[in-house]
């Protein structure tokens, strides 16, 4: 890796939303967008990707803050994840949320990093980020699904030629707590639930979510739903600082009566999209939280998981997690 | 006899850069693509820019695609501030921006515009006393080789404004995004809980 300069572009600031999205719809595909920068300039000094135009959304104050709402709160995509992990309404209401942004990266990368660029951050198979002509970069192969490949990070699920997943600890949080996503074009406002937001390669392979050029995410709408839920997260990685989950857990869930009443549960870094654990939630509700419960989650948590030949590990780890999130 | 050259070599390196005269050396840093002004740039930022760095400004010639650890290096001399990876994945080059510490190699200078900028060439007092922290370094010999320690005592400095009486494991989390291969984890944590002791 050269510590050089990254290739030339030309960098627009704009201090608004409108003339960013402006910019977005003259540039066109020559365009990029820049949050916190932490993922893109890693592209632009590997050679990997190129835009000639840098739109930097770190003057667009609109984008930054986090308001209550009579239907929950609202998170602006350029929100700094050290502003989400340190506010006192989402650490109160959604600690989901804070300790899954409490987990991601390193200190100063949070410092910078936004929800937004967390949420639309790219896959971290290292031979796409390589820049090898793989499925995702257009080409016709896939280098980790092979005897040789290394694929210990790769999916259990969801497979489709590209078999790279999703890299984030906060897009399971989100899909848990039910968020709405607001994406912003030169034709307006449009919303999608989280769920529906992140999409694997069968869907299209070039891309993770349903961001079209021309969109922005502009925040995240929680609506009170699990707001002060009993919440459970954790994080598995091969080290505790800047490395990416091996696999993550999110869980909100109440009870009454001695019985889980509404339960919700996603993992991530188990499929290209965060996987909702919808069986598990079908075994746990209405049920009685005890080992035996715990034990007929894990085991439906992984029904149907096609492991690739180095990471086996997962299932097992997928298994311990749903348990000890059931435990807690 | 040995005679005591008046340059010492960290001076003679930055005089050098900041000059320009190794042509043929900074060629090889800054790649084919150069820091250099064969750039053009027809439309976005302006590249004569002020920054403010280490409470004073600083007039730049600064590339839409540079970094803050280039600028800060390369073209005002500070070579305090360290380029590890350049990925923002080792803290050499953390700086504080605003207060916050930042990886200086992922943030183009460009976004450090209209805010405060400190190396760790800003920590000591005019008169030359050091920073509680850096003077904590040396009495507890926190670091080993030092590559990393502007990186630690910037992320240090950020903790300790924020919170002066931090728990071990505070100053764990906190130093937890600069990397350090010699391993001298334990002794940059003894040296920050000491300057918290003392106080800043």
């Amino acid at each position: 890796m050269a510590k050089d300069m990254m290739p030339a572009f030309e960098l627009y600031q704009p201090d608004s939303l409108d003339n960013a999205l402006e910019l977005l719809s003259r540039f066109g595909d020559r365009s990029w967008i820049v949050a916190g920068g932490h993922d893109s300039f890693d592209w632009f000094k590997d050679r990997t990707k190129y835009a000639q135009y840098v739109i930097d959304l770190n003057n667009v104050n609109e984008l930054k803050g986090i308001n209550e709402t009579s239907e929950g709160i609202e998170i602006g995509a350029m929100t700094s994840l050290t502003e989400i992990e340190l506010n006192d309404v989402i650490r109160q209401r959604y600690s989901l949320l804070s300790d899954a942004v409490s987990r991601v990266a390193s200190p100063q990368i949070r410092h910078i990093g936004t929800i937004g660029g967390n949420l639309n951050q790219d896959a971290r198979c290292w031979y796409y980020r390589y820049g090898v002509d793989c499925y995702r970069a257009g080409g016709n192969s896939c280098y980790a699904d092979t005897p040789e490949g290394q694929n210990r990070e790769h999916c259990l699920w969801g497979a489709s030629r590209c078999v790279a997943v999703s890299p984030s600890d906060v897009a399971p949080a989100m899909v848990v707590l039910e968020a709405t996503m607001v994406i912003a074009s030169a034709n307006g406002l449009r919303e999608v639930p989280a769920e529906d937001y992140f999409i694997g390669p069968n869907i299209d392979i070039e891309r993770m979510t349903v961001i079209e050029p021309g969109e922005v995410l502009v925040s995240i709408k929680i609506p009170n739903t699990w707001a002060n839920a009993m919440f459970y997260f954790e994080k598995v990685a091969d080290r505790n600082t800047w490395d990416f989950p091996l696999v993550n857990i999110s869980r909100a869930m109440f009870i009454e009566n001695g019985v889980v009443s509404r339960i919700r549960m996603a993992a991530g870094a188990v499929e290209c999209i965060p996987r909702r654990l919808s069986v598990v939630e079908q075994v746990v509700a209405g049920s009685e939280l005890n080992e035996e419960t715990a034990e007929l989650a894990s085991q439906a948590a992984i029904r149907g998981a096609t492991p690739l030949n180095f990471n086996h590990f997962k299932i097992p780890l997928l298994q311990n997690l749903v348990k000890r999130a059931l435990r807690a | 006899m040995i005679t005591q050259s008046k340059t010492s070599r960290r001076n003679f390196i930055k005089g050098v850069i900041a000059s320009g005269a190794a042509a043929s050396s900074s060629a090889y840093m800054f790649g084919v693509s150069g820091c250099s002004n064969q750039q053009v740039s027809t439309g976005g930022v302006e590249r004569l820019i002020s920054l403010n760095v280490n409470g004073m400004t600083r007039n730049v010639d600064v590339l839409p695609n540079e970094t803050l650890a280039m600028t800060l290096r390369y073209k005002l001399g500070l070579t305090g501030t360290k380029l590890g990876c350049d990925r923002g994945e080792c803290g050499a080059c953390t700086v504080l921006v605003d207060g916050v510490n930042l990886y200086a190699c992922s943030l183009l200078t460009h976004t450090a515009r209209n805010k405060q900028i400190t190396t760790i060439e800003g920590l000591e007092s005019s008169d030359g006393i050091l920073h509680p922290v850096q003077q904590a370094m040396i009495d507890e010999l926190g670091p080993q080789c030092g590559f990393c320690t502007p990186g630690q005592i910037m992320s240090a400095v950020a903790l300790l404004s924020n919170n002066p009486n931090p728990t071990r494991d505070e100053v764990r989390r906190a130093l937890s995004g600069n990397l350090c291969r010699c391993g001298a984890y334990d002794h940059y944590i003894n040296a920050v809980m000491l300057a918290a002791e003392r106080g800043i």
